[in-house]
């Protein structure tokens, strides 16, 4: 209270002291909850919960703040009060038996009465004042008070009795909630909001698109900042939870955080990383292009890591799911046992948009994920408008940023892109198109990464696969003739192989060639070097018998006759 | 001959919240139309509030002063100071004498 109240301080008069409702959402959206020590004006038709804010009001202010409480019923019996309350599970007796809370049933039956004369609400004082001090109640409801105005026929006495009786419960410290049925033209059938001017809250319970939304909003909170807009809550077990969506702001910090997307080949697109944690990512595609199993890995990795995470299915049943994603190897069942999964089916169609949004934040509340995956967010489009959807998903995505839990939003893409020309994307931090490219008469996958902000990704168009192993990431082949995937690729991936081995073999024969040139060369070398030392040798011998055979005949004239006529004569002697 | 109703005992209880004007002049009034219709066989319980709240819970007191006859049966109410003769016996469903 404290700690609120220096947080809010700049807002607040600071005289004016808050008493928290401790209802889900409440306190957020009245910066702080209800004025302590004063009444509030709860107005709404027959069954907008109005009995049960007044109830969870009293119940959170024993169990949660310490502060006793009274009950003064003028409709329901304290035993009536006790079971329907019960089955929200407030166990009203035990309140009681501990002597924290008064259940007084004031009842008035106009017919058995008969007036005479001068009379006061004296009777009704003095039981709310020693019901208050029997248990030093610090809150005290009274539903319905307008009652009394049908109960007694003196307007005027009954109209300064309340006055009276809102000055008493101020001078008696108690913060009040005052239930009153809504009028035609003005807030309160009765016009209680004459009186209480501190606050008032009007409940509604309506009906648009043939779909029922419970909607809370703050007409007037007297000195203190408050949100203006209309809120959706909830009636749940465990009792009402008001959505401050509309109040969330981008006060989420942004993490630095990295968490896979499940399959390495996408992580390495994203600098070997995958997405920010509590950021947002869509996935868009047609139908059949594996936007469900792209998120179904990113699913088994989160709880695979420990963590948790909550799908919400706008198509499929949980099982339906589960045995569809067990076809490529990813098996939900042991997450979902573990309670670390939890696979949640809505028919868009059997709410509105708003009661959708305040289901997620209820659920979220509870189940704490650290991942919540919505699948696919285009079947909202039965509901609402474009940019219907687009504020809902802008306003969960906020919230869950908020808390930091990451995202994953899947949209079925079928021409025009949905919530008008920018679509849904704007609010994706990540942004995943899947398409389905036809070629030789097959189907395949491509996946790109749009846009990631924040980080390096890779711009690169991939094949994504479904293998029994789950997913897995091909760089298709990309040429001039265009991009080839699936059964394309293989084939492409084949003949490159075959030209590289052909090309391989061209080089072994070449080298072989060579080597058998060399070869071949050498051998003709070392021929020719024999024949040569071998005519080199022979004419060695025979200049040696040429040089001698002159040596002979040297020193006479005859001899050099001789040698003239033994040219002739030696040519005679051979 | 007086009728069975005449002789029934009326047992009369009237819640008021301390001495104020009109608690005093309610209680005036009953006694005044008691001693002139049910002369001999009434008694009238007062019960201050401001002294024993707990009790108004059980006759469900929400405006005082009231009268409520708890015999003979039904339980009857009447809230005001009672200052209408006509309707007081009326509401006690007492026939003017």
């Amino acid at each position: 209270m404290v700690k609120m109240e220096r947080r809010r301080a700049g807002t607040i008069s600071p005289l004016l002291k808050k008493a928290e409702s401790g209802i889900q959402g409440f306190d957020e959206v009245t910066r702080g909850g209800l004025p302590k020590g004063r009444p509030t004006l709860v107005v709404g038709g027959p069954g907008s919960g109005k009995t049960l804010f007044a109830v969870e009001f009293i119940v959170n202010g024993i169990r949660k703040f310490g502060e006793p409480g009274v009950f003064v019923s003028f409709e329901e019996s304290e035993k009536e009060l006790i079971e329907n309350s019960s089955s929200l599970g407030f166990d009203l007796q035990d309140l009681i038996d501990r002597k924290k809370l008064v259940l007084d049933h004031v009842l008035i039956e106009p017919d058995k009465i008969v007036e005479t004369g001068e009379y006061d609400l004296e009777g009704l004082f003095i039981r709310i004042n020693h019901a208050i001090d029997s248990v030093k109640a610090k809150r005290i409801a009274l539903d319905t008070l307008e009652t009394i105005f049908s109960s007694f026929g003196h307007v005027g006495v009954i109209r300064s009795e309340m006055a009276r009786l809102f000055r008493f419960l101020k001078d008696k410290g108690v913060t009040a909630v005052v239930t009153a049925e809504a009028g035609e033209r003005t807030l309160s059938r009765h016009g209680l909001e004459e009186y209480i001017s501190d606050m008032v809250i009007s409940l509604d319970h309506r009906i648009t698109n043939e779909t029922a939304t419970r909607r809370m909003r703050v007409v007037k909170y007297r000195g203190s900042s408050h949100g203006t807009n209309e809120y959706p809550f909830l009636i749940e077990h465990g009792g009402l939870s008001v959505l401050p969506i509309t109040s969330v702001g981008l006060m989420g910090k942004a993490s630095n955080k990295r968490i896979s997307t499940g399959i390495p080949g996408l992580d390495a697109m994203m600098g070997g990383k995958g997405y920010f944690m509590g950021s947002t990512v869509l996935v868009s595609g047609e139908a059949g292009t594996g936007k469900t199993s792209l998120t179904a890995e990113f699913a088994r990795r989160c709880c695979l890591d420990g963590k948790r995470v909550l799908y919400f299915l706008f198509e499929e049943s949980g099982t339906q799911v589960v045995r569809n994603m067990r076809s490529i190897g990813i098996d939900f069942e042991p997450f979902i046992q573990k309670g670390q999964l939890l696979l949640q089916a809505e028919r868009p169609s059997s709410f509105g948009l708003e009661m959708h949004l305040a289901r997620f934040h209820s659920m979220v509340v509870k189940f704490k994920p650290d991942a919540v995956v919505f699948d696919p967010v285009s079947s909202l489009n039965i509901i609402g408008s474009g940019l219907d959807i687009k504020s809902t998903l802008l306003r969960t995505s906020d919230f869950l940023k908020m808390r930091g839990i990451t995202v994953m939003l899947t949209e079925l893409r079928e021409g025009e892109p949905m919530g008008g020309g920018q679509g849904v994307s704007s609010l994706a931090d990540t942004w995943i198109v899947l398409e389905g490219v036809e070629s030789s008469g097959e189907k395949n996958r491509l996946l790109r990464i749009v846009k990631s902000r924040g980080m390096a990704h890779s711009n690169q168009l991939r094949e994504m696969v479904l293998t029994d192993d789950g997913i897995k990431i091909a760089s298709p082949h990309i040429s001039p003739d265009g991009v080839f995937t699936g059964t394309a690729r293989y084939v492409q991936e084949r003949k490159e192989e075959e030209e590289a081995f052909a090309r391989a073999g061209e080089v072994e024969r070449l080298k072989k060639e060579l080597k058998l040139l060399r070869h071949k060369t050498r051998m003709q070398m070392e021929a020719t070097e024999m024949e040569m030392a071998e005519r080199e040798s022979a004419l060695r011998v025979k200049l040696a018998d040429e040089e001698k055979r002159i040596s002979n005949g040297a020193g006479t004239h005859k001899g050099i006759s001789s040698r003239r006529a033994g040219m002739g004569g030696s040519r005679s002697a051979k | 001959m007086p009728s069975k109703e005449d002789r029934e005992v009326y047992h009369l209880r009237l819640y008021v919240a301390g001495q104020t004007p009109k608690s005093l002049s309610a209680f005036g009034n009953l006694k005044k139309i008691c001693e002139e219709q049910l002369k001999g066989r009434y008694n009238i319980e007062i019960i201050d509030l401001t002294k024993n709240p707990r009790l108004a819970k059980g006759d469900q007191i929400v405006a005082v002063p009231t009268l409520v006859r708890k015999l003979p049966p039904p339980i009857k109410k009447i809230i005001g100071d009672l200052s209408n003769r006509e309707r007081v016996l009326v509401g006690l469903d007492i026939k003017s004498l």
